[in-house]
């Protein structure tokens, strides 16, 4: 019996601590000093529009972008995704034959559009939400953006760099290219 | 590759400089001595402890403080579960989830109760934050801090000392360790872009004029002490995958280190209060030299790729199935074997998409359940190991065994070898009932030899009170959450029941002064002697399940001859 009645009393002031004052404590950190990423880092485009988070990777399927990598999930996107917002991935073993069959759908369709297939593009990501693309995989795709934008490689080419996400230090992780940064970028200098 | 597997070695690095600095600070503050943080803490710590009516708690004996960890585990079971079952009445829902289903909810509750984190379903389709922050945040801590108390009271026993107050230690290791390093840690994420509000999700017209949903909420407190308290349990379905939880390198470097750095703190932690600090260090290299073997095992696997893939591709490159482009092969391995070996359970790429080598190290990790261990109990296993080893070469040799000048008996080895065999009994036997019914029952995604694998991975999980999964599964049935729910109620409070006997059987002991006949457990040989011990073990219990599992897999997979 008494430790039902401690347990009872640990319980409301340990939930107290853990629930009421410690969120709230970093909410309004949050909120106060840090409201950008506190909100998600939303981005906007030249006439301050919301278009997206910059951590958060969209579908490209039009010529004049950059494409991003596969994902199961849609990148959260059309009525499957509403209202709460999903994420997910394959869940493919490697010896799954649905896996082979759908990386050898995308390596054709990669090699018709002249796109070298790059490992990034062709396995789906964890999050089903990745916003990047290894830099490899960004390489393979300007010429074709050149061509249909009209402007020269060697523009794109300055851009990749410039949304490219080095390594933390330059040690840790692997660069990354922001599909949706870049892309935006493009849609402002055209 | 060699960059990676450079990242993979300084990182160790790292963990050799921090996890040491823990142990000490942990040391101190259950021998109860002075820090820099006393004129904060000690008010706080006294409001909370004098509110609880524990303020000048005495000792427990071992059958009141099971009996404490019990009832206190049982009423935040039910505290939690009305909240879910009442979520839609509740407020901060602004999806307007409905409750989940009786046998969801109460698989959830058990499964953080349990310091495991198992989910059978995703953050942000089914809890509310209010679910999230006041049910799931909640037993964060405190089963964080149960794990932590109980191993604290092991080793005070083993030592011959008083077993403690479970609720002073309870509430200590919430004032003093977990909830300070939150509250840096939650800022430190809140400034690298992980977010914290109470907004609903962000709806977005993308640059394709596509409808996007972003799910948003409370995540940097609560990601924090997912990482820290080994809990595991993801805010998002997709865990620490998603840019939300886990956004960039330096928030992959800090989740990696922090859940580290309290099981491998500990071990030294323990040497410290046994006053024997080179056994804690032995012990920790030994845990080390395992846990970099099946990290480079891991590692090496991703980095060859996927044969038949490559064979499509015409070259060699990574397996970048389910793993972010921002963590490469590399950091999504060193994750895959941090996050199994300590029990946290939060992944940043999918294991089930690992490859067969993946496959192996991660399940060998839940098997063996020390390389680090769980928040607490994986060293006090740790020392189990100690104990069954002494035992062995007691009788090899024939010396009566001794363990930190107490003698160990027959009762001491019946309860650890109750620890040893609930494992294998809460992970083989419901995984073998599952695949009698492979149609009904198992719920494999995925054909072969990984279907195997699939299941057995999801029992040991739960037994082992990880958390992570091979997430294909079709796991969110009533057979899944009742079923994994008894794995999981058998891996926690079974083994603290016998850990705590133990302590309290060991404590009542006359001491043994050392002779030069005693067998010394201190030196490198008896160490090689306990790392074998430990792998034979559980070679000699799971190695079958490999066979079936990966092994077969990895076969499988060599392009035919």
């Amino acid at each position: 019996m008494r430790d039902f009645v401690i347990s009872l009393r640990s319980i409301i002031i340990l939930w107290i601590v853990t629930v009421v004052i410690y969120p709230v404590l970093i909410l309004a950190i949050g909120q106060v000093g840090f409201s950008d990423q506190a909100n998600g880092s939303l981005i906007t485009n030249n006439e301050g529009k919301v278009v997206g988070s910059a951590i958060i990777g969209q579908t490209f399927t039009s010529e004049q972008y950059f494409w991003s990598r596969p994902s199961s999930v849609s990148y959260s996107e059309g009525s499957d995704a509403s209202p709460t917002g999903i994420s997910g991935a394959s869940n493919l073993a490697p010896d799954n034959p649905e896996l082979l069959s759908r990386i050898e759908t995308e390596a054709q369709r990669l090699d018709n559009e002249g796109v070298k297939p790059i490992a990034d593009l062709l396995y789906a990501s964890g999050s089903g939400l990745d916003p990047h693309i290894s830099p490899a995989a960004a390489r393979v795709q300007i010429e074709r953006i050149a061509n249909r934008r009209q402007i020269s490689p060697s523009e794109i080419e300055q851009l990749v760099q410039q949304y490219t996400e080095g390594r933390f230090l330059g040690i840790f992780g692997e660069p990354g290219v922001n599909v949706l940064r870049l892309n935006l970028a493009l849609d402002n200098i055209s | 590759m060699l960059q990676g597997f450079f990242q993979i070695v300084l990182f160790m690095v790292i963990l050799v400089a921090i996890a040491p600095l823990f142990g000490r600070y942990m040391a101190i503050v259950f021998l109860g001595q002075k820090t820099w943080l006393d004129p904060v803490i000690t008010p706080i710590e006294r409001l909370i402890l004098n509110g609880s009516g524990v303020l000048s708690a005495k000792s427990m004996t071992g059958r009141q403080y099971i009996q404490a960890v019990l009832i206190s585990n049982l009423m935040m079971m039910v505290f939690v579960l009305a909240i879910f079952l009442l979520q839609n009445r509740l407020p901060l829902n602004p999806t307007e989830l409905n409750a989940p289903s009786w046998d969801l909810a109460l698989h959830t509750v058990i499964s953080f109760t349990t310091n495991t984190d198992q989910q059978h379903y995703s953050g942000e389709t089914t809890y509310s934050y209010f679910s999230q922050m006041g049910g799931l945040g909640f037993l964060m801590f405190t089963s964080a801090a149960t794990g932590i108390a109980v191993a604290i009271a092991f080793i005070r026993g083993l030592t011959g000392k008083p077993l403690g107050n479970f609720y002073t230690d309870l509430i200590v290791s919430i004032t003093r360790i977990l909830l300070p390093i939150s509250i840096v840690g939650a800022i430190a994420l809140l400034i690298a872009g992980v977010p914290e509000t109470l907004a609903g999700p962000a709806q977005i017209t993308t640059l394709e004029g596509a409808n996007q949903t972003i799910a948003l909420g409370p995540v940097a407190h609560f990601e924090i002490i997912k990482q820290l308290g080994e809990n595991g349990g993801g805010f998002f379905g997709i865990n620490s995958a998603h840019p939300f939880e886990n956004p960039n390198n330096f928030t992959n470097l800090l989740e990696t280190i922090i859940m580290l750095v309290i099981p491998a703190g500990l071990i030294i932690t323990y040497g410290i209060l046994a006053d024997n600090p080179k056994q804690g260090w032995l012990i920790f290299w030994m845990v080390f030299i395992l846990y970099a073997i099946l990290i480079f095992i891991t590692a090496w696997g991703e980095f060859q790729g996927n044969p038949l893939v490559n064979n499509i591709l015409g070259e060699s490159q990574p397996n970048l199935e389910g793993k972010e482009v921002r963590f490469g092969p590399a950091l999504t391995a060193l994750w895959a074997v941090s996050t199994t070996g300590t029990m946290c359970g939060a992944v940043n790429g999918m294991h089930d998409s690992l490859m067969p080598t993946g496959g192996f190290a991660t399940l060998s990790n839940l098997f063996l359940q020390i390389i680090w261990g769980g928040q607490g109990t994986g060293t006090a296993y740790l020392f189990v190991f100690l104990i069954l080893t002494i035992f062995l070469t007691g009788l090899m040799v024939g010396r009566t065994p001794e363990f930190l000048g107490r003698k160990i008996e027959k009762r001491e080895i019946v309860l650890a070898s109750i620890i040893l065999l609930v494992h294998p009994i809460a992970i083989l036997i419901p995984a073998a009932i599952a695949l009698a019914f492979p149609e009904t029952l198992s719920g494999i995604s995925n054909p072969g030899f990984h279907g195997i694998s699939q299941v057995v991975y999801e029992y040991a999980s739960a037994a082992a009170n990880n958390g992570s999964g091979f997430e294909g599964l079709l796991d969110n049935t009533l057979w899944w959450n009742l079923s994994a729910s008894f794995s999981l109620l058998a891996g926690r409070y079974i083994p603290i029941m016998a850990l705590i006997f133990l302590a309290d059987s060991v404590a009542r002991k006359q001491p043994v002064p050392e002779t030069t006949g005693t067998l010394r457990t201190d030196t490198p040989l008896f160490t090689t002697v306990t790392a074998g011990a430990i792998v034979i073990l559980g070679a000699l219990t799971f190695l079958p399940v490999l066979a079936l599992g990966p092994v077969a897999e990895a076969f499988n997979l060599i392009p035919t001859l």
